[in-house]
């Protein structure tokens, strides 16, 4: 479902951000991608989500083929994925609610479809009750389930999250942690960018780690490792 | 659609002083573009009453039969250029001259004959009040056997002309200064409404809105604060004509359509503005 064959991405100032990357994730897998700040997750996940072009190589998602997809086709392939960031995201002058029901108005969705399925999935991040609040009255924690909400609220086959915990305490990690776990168990692909190797030893999902750009291990192919070799 | 109309409307409300400070640029951008419409309107007004006062006098040989005459007159009536030709008889002369001069009354009063010649006194159309139209109806004017002489004050009507063609460069020239200054500004206003957005717009994009359903909202809001502000600008330069009108000159006011081609200046600069701005802003991200 998402196919990387290898991929290079220069940065605009030389250098490269990915180097010679190829991997393929499976429907309804639990991706981990980890590895040191600057080492290519948000590169990876941004060439799954067509904010930027590979350089050379393959990417392939959701049936596009990246390179040949034109700025037209982007829409109708970030409808197919759901994006979660550290930072939330969210639209600060509107309600939780109002931030989910965005996501669908923007795709369209017929009108009266909209507030049923926005409870849907407000009730299955445990917000429901929070509906009417405002970003700024929710804590980090509950900010993150919006915009995990709001990810989820177009049915995605792939959840992508760039270090979704990043600015979380310890408690709302765990929180969001399992809520991406129960959405994977009910078959959503998830892909999480993470340096919280605690949470990666936490569960046994498959493992890609980017050093320098470059995949240093990809736990599906390679042999497993010990605890102590990992980084 | 309905969605568009929406978004459009509460970005009033979300930004509101952002929104009344766009409206407000765009009013007084607007405002000197009225201004110096009204300076214009005025001056066209005035030319015109100038204008009205082109005639061209033919003086007639004394004894032209009364009924040859009205045939002429009526020819001369039918000329494409000509509005109105009227038949002053010497008596007619001699009554108008006695009323107008008053100084010379008395001498008027003594005449044992009458030294004044009929005439036929024509009005051009307005369009054709210039030094040429004046010119070609004066000689064919000449051409008519009972007529003695043609005057129409050449150098009066020249001077008008000259007038009439720097009122029209200084009006082009400036009025095209003082609408680019407000295209200008207005489109200063307007990115600056959308670089307040972008971080909703790059939201949207992710979430996997279209470049159009991103601009649709962009481009209303655009038109509807170049409405107001256009509205807004014919209101405030109506009270500066009410100002002008009532302590210094009496002047005139925009016409309906002059003042609708303002409001849809204002618009199209906003609709346009907006286009430009989103679209560059949506090339970048």
């Amino acid at each position: 479902m998402i196919k990387f064959t290898n991929v290079f991405k220069a940065f605009p100032k030389g250098g490269l951000a990915l180097k010679d990357v190829s991997f393929h994730i499976a429907k309804g897998e639990f991706v981990f991608l980890t590895g040191h700040s600057g080492a290519g997750k948000s590169t990876v996940l941004k060439l799954i989500y067509a904010e930027e072009p590979a350089t050379s190589g393959e990417v392939r998602v959701s049936g596009f083929n990246l390179a040949e997809a034109r700025r037209k086709d982007i829409p109708r392939l970030r409808r197919r994925l759901g994006i979660v960031f550290q930072d939330f995201r969210l639209l600060e002058d509107r309600t939780a609610e109002e931030n989910v029901a965005f996501a669908l108005e923007v795709t369209g969705a017929r009108r009266a479809s909209i507030p049923a399925r926005v409870m849907r999935v407000l009730t299955q991040v445990g917000l429901a009750a929070k509906a009417q609040a405002y970003p700024r009255e929710l804590s980090g924690g509950e900010q993150q389930r919006v915009a995990i909400a709001r990810a989820l609220v177009n049915e995605p086959t792939v959840l992508l999250a760039d270090e979704p915990t990043g600015n979380l305490d310890e408690r709302a990690t765990r929180g969001v942690f399992q809520l991406l776990r129960d959405i994977n168990a009910s078959g959503t692909a998830v892909v999480m960018a993470t340096h919280d190797l605690d949470l990666v030893r936490q569960a046994p999902y498959r493992v890609i780690e980017l050093q320098e750009g470059a995949l240093m291990y990809d736990s599906a192919v390679d042999e497993p490792r010990d605890e102590a070799a990992s980084p | 659609m309905n969605l568009v109309i929406r978004e459009a409307l509460l970005a009033f409300r979300r930004a509101p002083l952002l929104s009344a400070l766009s409206v407000t640029t765009i009013a007084f951008s607007l405002f000197v573009v009225g201004l110096f419409g009204l300076v214009a309107v005025n001056l066209q007004q005035a030319l015109r009453d100038v204008a009205e006062r082109v005639e061209i006098v033919a003086y007639l040989l004394p004894g032209a039969p009364i009924e040859t005459i009205t045939l002429a007159q009526k020819d001369i009536e039918a000329f494409p250029e000509v509005q109105a030709a009227s038949y002053v008889s010497e008596d007619q002369a001699l009554q108008r001259a006695r009323t107008e001069l008053v100084e010379f009354r008395d001498v008027l009063q003594e005449l044992e004959r009458n030294p004044l010649p009929a005439s036929i006194e024509v009005k051009l159309k307005p369009r054709f009040r210039d030094v040429d139209h004046v010119n070609d109806v004066a000689e064919r004017l000449r051409g008519f056997g009972f007529v003695d002489d043609v005057r129409f004050g050449r150098d009066w009507v020249e001077k008008l002309d000259r007038l009439r063609q720097i009122a029209a460069a200084v009006g082009l020239v400036v009025g095209a200064a003082f609408a680019a200054v407000a295209i200008i500004i207005i489109g200063t206003t307007i990115r600056m409404a959308v670089l307040q957005r972008s971080r909703e717009i790059a939201i949207m994009r992710l979430v996997g809105a279209t470049d159009g359903f991103v601009r649709r909202p962009f481009l209303l809001q655009g038109a509807l604060k170049g409405m107001l502000g256009g509205l807004a600008a014919v209101a405030l330069s109506y009270g500066a004509y009410a100002l002008i009108n009532r302590w210094l000159i009496h002047a005139a006011f925009f016409s309906r359509d002059q003042a609708v081609a303002i409001v849809g200046f204002g618009m199209l600069i906003g609709f346009f503005g907006s286009a430009a701005s989103v679209g560059r802003h949506l090339r970048k991200v």
